[in-house]
């Protein structure tokens, strides 16, 4: 079976040209699609997805809630069944055959997979997590711990997941750390007008890329330039952007970069973390076992080179292959072509929930925008409680998240203590869209 | 498969659109004990005035979904007016209506409801329940029970706290 997506040349505009949708803004540099590139055709693409099928048993489903977790497409599970039904055994260990075809597999996935967002050095800077809460986790307790003691200062943002909050809370209550937080601004974007003042003696500045509740796509430009003026170091956060857009990590300018497999069409228990080779060198490591170390002595030990220093145990090595192969599924669609998808169908969906529903859908993020804003869409209705909303939604087979989306201090700052979630990913069509949003007026009928 | 009609029963959305004895009592001498559904963010205040072991008067505040809110709603009507012995039953007999269903599924029990249920052979019977027992069919709807059950588990912990704080 090919691994190839069925990428079906759409050259039929008019059928696409819905409204303002079809419209394109210019767009920055770094995230402009490459011109002639044909748009994707959504509707072929779910054919490469089992679970998107028409004939899955129990019935379609029209699946928003990717920023979940993405679905998978048969290439990325037919790697795994493959990998497990012909080359199965532990890396960095055997001598025979099938142990060297797996060693070789899990290190080429973790070559392409930090290729895939511009690693330098992707051999020793890329090590594998369980997750980006992992990922996260590693820093705060290998570099952190080490680097950072009371008094000293690490920025955040008030629309942090909690994957980037708790961990340096605990870090707050361990060492007396101090955390200051960037406010939400002017339509739903970061208050940049005070950063200088802010990380002012920070050592460390760690804030998402794109926020999962409001589909802000942060400006880290700004947060960077100011960081480095003071001497901080920044960790991103990318899970929710390294799926949508092409993100080269070295252009960014951050130190740390964190992701996670399966938001990303990957399987789920693989995460990444990326960070500069010379930061990683001086860390400490992080959990200890088998695998981390050159040398085990009854007093001591000696840490393993990189990145294997920082990935004690059997690592996930079905998971590492299906993620490369979701790497390859996403480079042969072309994340410029995801991102120009995503951004058309987020205009056509803010459009069409403001002109069926008015003021009785609020939504909780940034004006439609190629650049500032991701296809992650959460709303209010009016008088129905999120979690309401979301079941009726599921009886039409429309899957949406309802919930504080694992962002408490967030929903604190928008005054709502839950909101519905629509997030959009390659797959997704105005179809689903106009079933979401004529679902959205059963909701309204049955508890107006 | 459960249809909408099994959660969103009339009496629910009545007791959604119209929460009975919403509000706040003043402490002391009242007694206010707070409940989270971490799931979805709900919460749920009650407000408790047990004298001379009767709980004679009960006001919730807070904010949640319908199952929540009118699980609540329902409750405090129930409950007033009650001895604290004959909420602790009824409290029993909720949540064992929520919880046999709920082994019935199939789905994992998460180990805290049915806790009040040893040894309790006093528990009423559903069809005894009156508007509560529209709350059955919430069962069909595993991820909902927690909803359901909040303000329940709210109120016992209060009676626990005051007959604590009266011990």
């Amino acid at each position: 079976m090919s691994a190839e997506p069925k990428i079906v040349l759409d050259t039929d505009v008019k059928r696409r040209s819905t409204g303002s949708t079809g419209e394109r803004s210019p767009r920055r540099a770094g995230v402009v699609p490459a011109a002639g590139h044909a748009d994707l055709d959504p509707r072929a693409l779910r054919a490469d997805f089992p679970l998107l099928s028409s004939d899955r048993p129990g019935g379609r489903v029209v699946y928003l809630d990717s920023a979940a977790s993405a679905q998978h497409p048969r290439s990325v599970l037919d790697a795994m069944d493959r990998y497990y039904e012909t080359t199965h055994a532990n890396v960095h260990r055997g001598v025979y055959a099938i142990a060297e075809e797996a060693t070789r597999l899990y290190e080429s996935a973790r070559v392409a997979v930090g290729r895939f967002v511009g690693a330098p050095r992707p051999a020793t800077e890329i090590v594998f997590t369980k997750n980006v809460t992992e990922a996260i986790n590693l820093v705060a307790y290998s570099w952190a711990r080490h680097e950072l003691g009371a008094g000293d200062v690490v920025v955040l943002t008030e629309i942090e997941h909690h994957a980037n909050l708790v961990p340096w809370l605990m870090l707050a209550q361990d060492r007396g750390v101090e955390l200051r937080y960037l406010r939400l601004g002017a339509d739903y974007q970061l208050d940049v007008s005070d950063i200088d003042r802010l990380v002012d003696g920070a050592k460390l500045v760690a804030l998402t890329c794109a926020s999962n509740v409001l589909g802000t796509v942060v400006d880290l430009a700004p947060v960077v330039a100011a960081a480095k003026r003071a001497g901080a170091l920044v960790l991103a956060d990318g899970a929710q952007l390294v799926p949508h857009r092409p993100v080269d990590v070295a252009a960014l300018g951050v130190d740390f970069f964190g992701f996670t497999g399966h938001k990303m069409l990957g399987p789920t228990g693989i995460g990444v973390l990326w960070a500069r080779e010379e930061i990683l060198e001086v860390m400490p490591p992080f959990l200890g076992g088998g695998e981390m170390i050159r040398d085990v002595r009854l007093d001591g030990f000696t840490p393993n080179e990189l990145p294997w220093k920082f990935e004690a145990g059997t690592p996930p090595i079905a998971e590492a292959v299906g993620l490369g192969a979701a790497v390859d599924y996403l480079s042969a669609v072309g994340l410029e072509r995801v991102h120009a998808h995503e951004s058309a169908l987020t205009a056509y969906a803010l459009d069409r929930l403001a002109s069926e529903h008015g003021d009785d859908v609020t939504v909780f993020g940034p004006a439609a925008d190629p650049v500032r804003r991701s296809g992650v869409i959460s709303f209010a209705v009016r008088d129905v409680h999120p979690h309401d909303v979301a079941q009726v939604l599921d009886t039409r087979g429309i899957c949406v998240r309802a919930g504080h989306h694992c962002a408490k201090p967030l929903m604190r700052c928008l005054g709502v203590p839950a909101t519905t979630r629509a997030s959009l990913y390659l797959y997704n069509d105005e179809e689903d869209v106009d079933e979401l949003v004529d679902a959205l007026r059963d909701v309204r009928r049955l508890f107006g | 498969m459960a249809g909408l009609e099994d959660l969103y029963r009339e009496i629910i959305l009545d007791h959604y659109r119209s929460p009975r004895n919403r509000g706040e009592l003043p402490i002391p001498p009242a007694h206010r004990v707070e409940g989270f559904n971490p799931l979805c963010g709900d919460e749920i205040v009650v407000y408790l005035d047990v004298e001379d072991g009767v709980v004679s008067d009960l006001k919730i505040s807070g904010q949640g979904c319908s199952i929540s809110q009118s699980s609540a709603s329902m409750m405090s009507a129930a409950a007033k007016g009650r001895t604290v012995a004959e909420v602790r039953t009824l409290v029993r007999s909720f949540k064992s209506m929520m919880s046999i269903h709920e082994s019935q599924l199939g789905t994992d029990g998460d180990g805290e409801e049915g806790e009040d249920d040893d040894g309790s052979d006093d528990l009423l019977d559903p069809s005894s329940l009156g508007e509560l027992a529209a709350l059955a069919g919430v069962v069909k709807f595993p991820v909902r029970i927690k909803c359901a059950t909040l303000s329940w588990n709210t109120l016992s912990q209060g009676l626990d706290e005051v007959e604590s704080a009266e011990s």
